[in-house]
C-alpha cells in the first residue's frame, strides 16, 4: 500500500536519524553556475574531493547570453561566475557541458534530453525547478547551496520526508488547452503555498494523455504551489521517450531497467496524505494577472475583486495589482503588451516551438512588440532547424536566439524594461523577475503566440 | 558557527504575505561567488529606488524599527531555491525569522545558515504586528531549549517545533556536512547494496 513516492524515497534511505531528518542517497546532482560556486569553495576549504564525480553533471545556463555565444561574455560579473563553474568542473573532474558545447542548454531541459534523468532516480540541483525531472517517474527536488555541498561531499542530503499528495486530472483537455494551462489552473486553485510540505504525484486521464514534455511542464511548476516536487508514474510513453538516448541503459541493462521501472507506480490501496481532483475539461487557456503564479485565471475571465480576498491578504493583493497596473475586477483580454518570451525550463522544448510555429504560420508578428524565442537547449535548436520551424518563424517575422535561461529571470541581457508588459511562457511573475519593474503575464506557448501576432492579450481560440 | 540558545530582541515587522526569494534578493545580485555581502541587497527593490536612494517608507529604512528578529507575513521565502536569500537575511544581521508559514527550501536554507525559522500561529503573528504598531520598542524572546517564543508586550508565549537533530545543531553550532562525513562507511555500504539490485 505504498505510494510511488514512498517506493523511490524508501529505496534511497541510507539512515534515518531519530527525531531528525533522513539521510537520502542521491543518484544524480545537477549544478549550474549560480548556486554552486560557494559549494565547491566549501569543498576546497574542507580539503575534500567530489565523492562521486560520475554522478555530477554541470552546465552554465542562467547567465549566458542568447546572442553571440561564441564571443566572451560582456558582463564581467556573469563571466566570472561562468568561468568559476568552468574551473570547478575541471578541477573536480565532473561531467561538464560548457557554453557553446553541443549538449549545453538549460539544465532541466538537457537532463531528460540525454537520458541522464531516468525513472526511479533521486535527483537534486540548487534550483527549485529541479522538480521538472519528476516527469520521468523520479524523485527530483531543488536544494540550497549548503545542500549542494553536502551532495558533492557525500552523495547524500539530509531531508525531512515530505507528506504525499495525489492530484488527479480526470477527463479530457479542451482543444487549445496545454500542460501549462493545467499547471496554472492547478496553482490558482491551490495557491502558492497550498502544497508546501508535500510531494505531489500527478495522475488521471489527462496526465496519462500528456507527452513527456507536457509532463515536464506540469512537474516543473510543482514548486509554484510550494510542493517539494512532483512526479508522474513511468509508463510506455516514458519508456519510449527514454529509449535510445545517449546515457540511457542499453541491451540487457535496458531490459532489466524497464522491468524495474514497471514496478514504479502507486499501489491500488496506497494512502496519500491529501487527494485533490480536478476536471480537466473545465480548464481554459490561462494567464496570470498578479505577482505570484497562484494569481491566475482563464484568459477571458476578469481579475478577482479585492472584496473576494481574505482580510489578511488584501494588502498584498492590492500591492500586486498596483505593481501590474491592473484594476480589481477588470478583464485583461485586449490589453496591449510589449514583449513576448517563449522559452525557459518550463516551455523551452521542441513541442513548445512546434505549437508556437504552427500558430504563427501564415500570420505576422505584431508591430512594435519585441519577441524573444529562446530554445531550451542546442538539441532543441537543432530539432527546430531540422523540422524547418526556423523558416516558418522567420517568414512570420520572428528570429530565434541561442539557448539559455534568458528572460525567465533576466540574469543575462534579456531584461524587460520597467513598466513594460511581457507575456511569458516562463514560471514566475514575481515583481522584478524579468527585470526591475517588469510586468509579467505568465501563459502557455499558444497564448504567447496569439499575443505575438496581435500585440494584445488574446484568446488563441478566437483567431 | 555561533551557538544559539535564547534571543531577546526588538523586531523588524514585514506584514506582507508570500514574500518570495526574488524579493528577498533579486536575481541580478546572485552573481557573486562567495557568501558575503548579500545583506546589503536584502529586499533591494523594496528598499532602494532605481537611483539607489532609500525608499523612506520601507521598514528597513525606518529607524523606528531595528533588531535581530524579522517578523514576516504568511508563506515567507517562496519561489526560487537560492540560498542567497538566506545569506542576505543572515548577512543583514537577522538571527531569527518569525512567520506563520515558511516555504520548505527557504526554511532548510535558513537553518543551514544558523538563521532560526520560528513558525507561530496566525493569531500569534497578528498579535505581534498589533503589538509593534502600538510599541515599536516591543521585544520577542525566542528560547530554543524550551522551544518557546514570547511576545513580551502581551506576555503571551507559544511553543514552536524543530526536529531534535537540528535543535542540537543550533545549540552546539554544528553543521550537516560534519555529520554526513562521519557516515561515509554507511554510504559506501548503501552503494554496494544498491548495485546488487
Amino acid at each position: 500500500m505504498n505510494t510511488l513516492f514512498d517506493k523511490i524515497w524508501d529505496a534511497h534511505v541510507v539512515t534515518k536519524l531519530e527525531d531528525g531528518p533522513t539521510q537520502l542517497y542521491i543518484d544524480r546532482l545537477y549544478c549550474h553556475e549560480v548556486t554552486s560556486p560557494q559549494a565547491f569553495e566549501g569543498l576546497r576549504k574542507r580539503g575534500l574531493d567530489v565523492f562521486r564525480p560520475a554522478q555530477v553533471c554541470c552546465m552554465p545556463d542562467h547567465n549566458i547570453p542568447t546572442l553571440h555565444q561564441d564571443k566572451p561574455i560582456v558582463d564581467p560579473v556573469s563571466k566570472k561566475q561562468v568561468d568559476t563553474l568552468d574551473k570547478n568542473a575541471k578541477d573536480f573532474g565532473v561531467q561538464y557541458f560548457p557554453i557553446g558545447n553541443a549538449k549545453n542548454g538549460i539544465i532541466h531541459v538537457v537532463g531528460p534530453e540525454y537520458g541522464l534523468s531516468l525513472p526511479g532516480m533521486t535527483m537534486v540541483c540548487g534550483d527549485s525547478h529541479t522538480s521538472t525531472h519528476g516527469a520521468m517517474g523520479a524523485v527530483a527536488f531543488g536544494i540550497g547551496t549548503s545542500e549542494v555541498e553536502m551532495v558533492l561531499a557525500t552523495q547524500c542530503v539530509f531531508q525531512t520526508k515530505p507528506k504525499t499528495m495525489r492530484i488527479r486530472f480526470e477527463g479530457k483537455l479542451k482543444a487549445g488547452v496545454l500542460a501549462k494551462d493545467m499547471a496554472l489552473y492547478m496553482i490558482s486553485k491551490m495557491t502558492t503555498g497550498g502544497a508546501t510540505g508535500y510531494f505531489v504525484e500527478y495522475a488521471g486521464e489527462a496526465v496519462r494523455a500528456l507527452s513527456m514534455e507536457g509532463r515536464m511542464t506540469l512537474c516543473n511548476l510543482s514548486i509554484e504551489m510550494g510542493a517539494r516536487g512532483g512526479l508522474v508514474a513511468p509508463d510506455e510513453t516514458t519508456f519510449a521517450y527514454v529509449k535510445g538516448r545517449e546515457f540511457a541503459p542499453v541491451g540487457e541493462a535496458w531490459d532489466k531497467a524497464v522491468a524495474y521501472w514497471k514496478t514504479l507506480k502507486s499501489d491500488g490501496d496506497a494512502l496519500f496524505d491529501k487527494e485533490i481532483l480536478f476536471d480537466a475539461s473545465e480548464i481554459e487557456p490561462m494567464v496570470t494577472y498578479g505577482t505570484n503564479p497562484g494569481m491566475g485565471m482563464g484568459v477571458s475571465s476578469s481579475v478577482p475583486s479585492i472584496e473576494e480576498m481574505e482580510e489578511s491578504g488584501r494588502a498584498s493583493f492590492a500591492k500586486s495589482l498596483d505593481y501590474m497596473g491592473f484594476k480589481s475586477g477588470e478583464k485583461l483580454m485586449g490589453k496591449p503588451i510589449d514583449y513576448v518570451f517563449l522559452g525557459s525550463c518550463t516551455n523551452g522544448r521542441i513541442e513548445d516551438f512546434r505549437v508556437f510555429a504552427d500558430f504563427v504560420k501564415g500570420k505576422k508578428k505584431a508591430d512594435g512588440i519585441v519577441v524573444w524565442l529562446v530554445p531550451g537547449s542546442w538539441a532543441v535548436d537543432r530539432q527546430i532547424r531540422q523540422e524547418g520551424l526556423d523558416k516558418v518563424l522567420n517568414e512570420a517575422g520572428f528570429e530565434l536566439r541561442q539557448p539559455g535561461c534568458s528572460a525567465c529571470l533576466a540574469m543575462n541581457e534579456d531584461k524587460v524594461p520597467a513598466g513594460k508588459y511581457a507575456v511569458s511562457t516562463s514560471n514566475r511573475n514575481f515583481e522584478g523577475r524579468q527585470g526591475p519593474g517588469a510586468r509579467t503575464i505568465l501563459a502557455g506557448p499558444l497564448v504567447a503566440a496569439a499575443a505575438a501576432v496581435t500585440g494584445k492579450i488574446t484568446d488563441p481560440r478566437m483567431l | 558557527m555561533d551557538k544559539f540558545r535564547t534571543l531577546t530582541s526588538t523586531i523588524v515587522p514585514l506584514p506582507i504575505e508570500n514574500v518570495d526569494t526574488d524579493q528577498i534578493i533579486p536575481a541580478r545580485f546572485l552573481k557573486a561567488t562567495s557568501k558575503d555581502g548579500f545583506g546589503d541587497n536584502l529586499f533591494r527593490d523594496w528598499r532602494y529606488d532605481k537611483q539607489g536612494n532609500p525608499i523612506k517608507d520601507f521598514v528597513l529604512n525606518d529607524p523606528t524599527y531595528k533588531g535581530e528578529i524579522l517578523v514576516a507575513g504568511k508563506n515567507f521565502g517562496s519561489g526560487s531555491s537560492r540560498e542567497h536569500a538566506a545569506w542576505a537575511v543572515a548577512g543583514y544581521g537577522f538571527k531569527v525569522v518569525v512567520s506563520s508559514f515558511f516555504a520548505d527550501i527557504f526554511r532548510n536554507n535558513a537553518m543551514n545558515n544558523f538563521v532560526l525559522p520560528v513558525v507561530v500561529s496566525d493569531s500569534f503573528l497578528s498579535e505581534i504586528f498589533a503589538s509593534v504598531k502600538s510599541d515599536s520598542a516591543m521585544t520577542l524572546t525566542v528560547d530554543l531549549e524550551k522551544q518557546t517564543v514570547t511576545n513580551n508586550h502581551t506576555g503571551k508565549s507559544e511553543s514552536f517545533s524543530i526536529n531534535g537533530y537540528k535543535r542540537e545543531c543550533f545549540l552546539k553550532g554544528l553543521d550537516d556536512i560534519d555529520y554526513l562525513l562521519s557516515k561515509k562507511d554507511k554510504i559506501e555500504e548503501y552503494e554496494k547494496g544498491k548495485s546488487l539490485l
